[in-house]
């Protein structure tokens, strides 16, 4: 399994980089690594887990652990955007549930999965502190506030078509 | 006589010399919450034109975090003349510029409006004139990221006091004094727990900022990381002296980037002038803080959990006794405060614990921030001392419902909390009355709902939430949410009977009795008090059997 991945050219040199990094390696240091891990993958594949375990001498299971208790990480492969669709409170009573829908229905997607052309990936987040813009969502550091089914994917669209034009 | 340290000499010229430097006017803008509608873009147009104008010396261009009146986003305010435009677009900005920073002009057209007047004077905004900003003196005034602008503003006077002429005892006294209970969800007395913290046996000793903020609705902890963080590092810093800490940590949200990045520069420069680190002030006093960034997890914010969660561990929480001041972070005595919580101490040491101690109710002491938020008109973050009024709350400073609806219930304490009705309006809000209507003070959040929303439907939103959160350790949360959560879902979906509303009770209470940690301990609070408040909401809907129902106006 893990050969067969290294095939398709998973780079795990970015591992000893940040092993070294943490010297000597605590277990406090394991969560802050596999995010930093996770900006650099983009997700946790998981042979680059068993890197780190190995490299750390800690146990898989517990790194596992962590990457599935914790919603911030992904096992999966995720979208260049993930959507982060608020589902707080003041979001929930402001018809966020419609924005929901109208994504899903527009991307073809569930809450927690990527398009097929890996451009976006949908996850809805409990409050992004930012209630006053309610309803509201956050792609990459830009945030959409007052949604509207409508503008929300028209916000899709419009960043479909720039990834495009790159 | 104290002979002054050199850092200390060194303070006080640069805040001599900043205070000469600064320009007689100055246009605030917030750069945190009103980046999201664009307000970055109007820092830059500003900038282009006050070039063009030649005024960029006369005239400091400030970006700050956030000012409050967060439904007026994107927002500026221009001092002295005591201005507030808001909804601004980039156009507005040539406008500004010539008729009221060269005209002397003010632009009625972008005042806020107050029941449709417009409202010239800043200070004579409803929406302002019933807060008591105490703790956001700096928050949307300063620039967050300059320390000598914070310096110029007050920051650090405190620890400078303390560190010089005080020792910890007399600082834990002071906070006893003042009555300060913890911002952070239980209301704990503050000094108790730092009386507590400084006896604790051990050489090494922890303090945790709690700035895990989870409640969904509530930003209060975010405004403040955001637009003031010295406010909370001198606060930290001081609490590490009082209860003799020599490392701390500040856990936050990873859904937060802005305080992060923040806080980050905060601590740098904060470092540079010897107000963190070691040998503090020249006083050697050695405190050292790290940031942890949170990974998702609203169970986290439990104090037990998010010392699971710094050491690198699952995010779980254990029972208490032991309590986290004699055994936390690695089995060391650990203090854990939220970040209002100890924004408060450079204010009640400035202030004196006496005169602080004035404000509020018998209980319940101070100032507290709100996250405003809901169908209300004026949502955003607000300061009013203990004991206010919902009714002040909604209506004065929130401006009423929005499109001529009727005020239904306020959501106070998140997940955690409950639904206050309209009867109790008029009650004074602290811990203890809030507790008495059947919700929770919790961090803060207050979430207004009008006639359209339905009650039972809240009440399963919130279950929904805690069993997504639930840590799943022990078996009364885990399985006790899940099965409270089908009932709610047959009651929305009209496939309920009468017999399930005892059973959800019942339920509620095993919950509520056996479960290990807060989460699971008032897991059931949003259905309790929505089952003792809007109890015919949920009969008319298991009666009628039908899917949805738009709840009606009760008063
Ligand atoms: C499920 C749960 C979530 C909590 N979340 C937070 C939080 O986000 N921020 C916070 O300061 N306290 C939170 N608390 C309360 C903390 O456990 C702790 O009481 C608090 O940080 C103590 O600080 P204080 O005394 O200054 O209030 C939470 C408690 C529970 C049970
Ligand atoms: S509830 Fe959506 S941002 Fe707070």
């Amino acid at each position: 399994m893990t050969k067969a991945l290294k095939q398709e050219g998973i780079d795990l040199s970015f591992m000893s980089k940040i092993v070294s990094t943490h010297v000597p390696f605590s277990r406090e240091d394991l969560i802050g690594s596999l995010q930093e891990t996770q900006d650099h993958y983009g997700y946790l594949p998981e042979e680059v887990m068993d890197k780190l375990a190995e490299l750390t001498s800690t146990p898989v299971a517990l790194i596992y652990g962590i990457a599935t208790f914790y919603s911030q990480f992904h096992l999966k492969p995720h979208g260049k955007y993930a959507i982060k669709l608020c589902r707080g409170t003041a979001c929930h009573v402001k018809e966020a549930p419609k924005i929901s829908s109208a994504i899903s229905s527009h991307l073809g997607i569930k809450d927690g999965e990527t398009t097929n052309d890996m451009l976006f990936s949908l996850e809805s987040v409990a409050c992004l502190g930012t209630c006053f813009l309610s309803p509201v969502m956050l792609i990459g550091d830009q945030y959409y506030g007052k949604l509207t089914p409508e503008s929300a994917i028209e916000v899709l669209e419009n960043i479909a078509k720039e990834n495009k034009a790159k | 006589m104290v002979t002054l340290s050199k850092e200390i000499k060194n303070l006080h010229h640069i805040r001599e010399k900043i205070k000469n430097k600064q320009a007689k006017r100055q246009v605030r803008i917030c750069a945190t919450g009103c980046r999201a509608l664009g307000a970055l873009d109007i820092y830059e147009t500003f900038k282009k034109e006050l070039k063009e104008a030649k005024l960029q010396k006369e005239i400091a261009l400030i970006k700050t975090g956030c000012q409050g009146f967060c439904s007026g986003a994107p927002l500026v305010s221009i001092d002295p003349d005591n201005l507030l435009y808001v909804c601004l677009k980039k156009e507005d900005v040539r406008e500004i510029v010539n008729t009221t920073l060269i005209g002397k002009k003010p632009i009625e057209r972008l005042f806020c409006r107050d029941k449709k007047k417009p409202v010239i004077d800043r200070s004579k905004i409803p929406f302002f004139s019933y807060q008591k900003r105490l703790i956001l003196t700096r928050c949307g005034y300063i620039d967050p990221t300059n320390l000598d602008d914070a310096l110029a503003h007050g920051a650090y006077e405190v620890l400078e006091k303390v560190l010089t002429s005080m020792d910890p005892e007399a600082v834990i006294e002071k906070i006893k004094k003042s009555g300060l209970r913890g911002r952070g969800g239980a209301g704990f007395l503050t000094g108790l727990k730092w009386g507590y913290a400084h006896s604790a046996q051990g050489s090494e000793k922890y303090l945790i900022c709690n700035a895990d903020e989870g409640d969904p609705g509530a930003f209060m902890d975010r405004a403040l990381l955001e637009g003031d963080p010295h406010m909370v590092l001198e606060g930290i810093v001081i609490a590490a002296y009082a209860i003799g800490a020599c490392k701390g940590y500040i856990y936050v949200r990873a859904e937060y980037p802005i305080a992060i990045e923040h806080l980050k520069i905060a601590i740098e420069q904060a470092e540079k002038y010897k107000l963190v680190g070691k040998n503090i002030l020249g006083t050697g006093f050695n405190f050292e803080i790290k940031i942890k960034q949170g990974a998702g997890a609203f169970v986290c914010g439990e104090e037990t959990a998010l010392i699971s969660s710094i050491e690198g561990r699952r995010g779980q929480p254990r029972p208490r006794p032991p309590f986290p001041t004699e055994s936390g972070l690695w089995g060391k005595p650990t203090t854990i405060n939220n970040v209002e919580t100890l924004a408060n101490i450079p204010v009640i040491l400035k202030i004196g614990a006496n005169e602080y101690a004035k404000l509020g109710t018998k209980k319940s002491k101070g100032t507290k921030i709100f996250a405003l938020a809901g169908k209300v008109n004026n949502t955003g973050l607000i300061e009013v001392p203990m004991g206010i009024t919902l009714r002040e709350l909604v209506e004065d400073i929130g401006g009423g419902i929005p499109n001529g609806k009727r005020f239904k219930a306020a959501q106070i304490g998140g997940p955690s909390g409950g639904c206050v009705p309209a009867q109790f309006l008029d009650k004074p809000i602290d811990y203890e009355s809030v507790k008495e209507m059947g919700a929770i003070m919790g961090s803060g959040g207050l979430i207004i709902l009008d006639e359209t929303v339905c009650m039972v439907e809240i009440a399963r939103y919130f279950m929904e939430f805690c069993v997504k959160e639930s840590c799943g350790k022990c078996p009364p949360c885990r399985i006790g949410t899940t099965r409270m959560l089908d009932i709610l879902e047959r009651i929305c979906g009209g496939k309920a009977e009468m017999k399930d509303i005892p059973r959800l009770e019942e339920l509620a209470l095993q919950v509520k009795k056996n479960s290990l940690c807060g989460l699971g301990q008032t897991a059931p609070n949003p259905v309790l008090s929505t089952l003792r408040h809007f109890r015919d909401e949920y009969i008319e809907r298991i009666k009628l059997k039908k899917k949805t129902r738009r709840g009606k106006p009760i008063i």
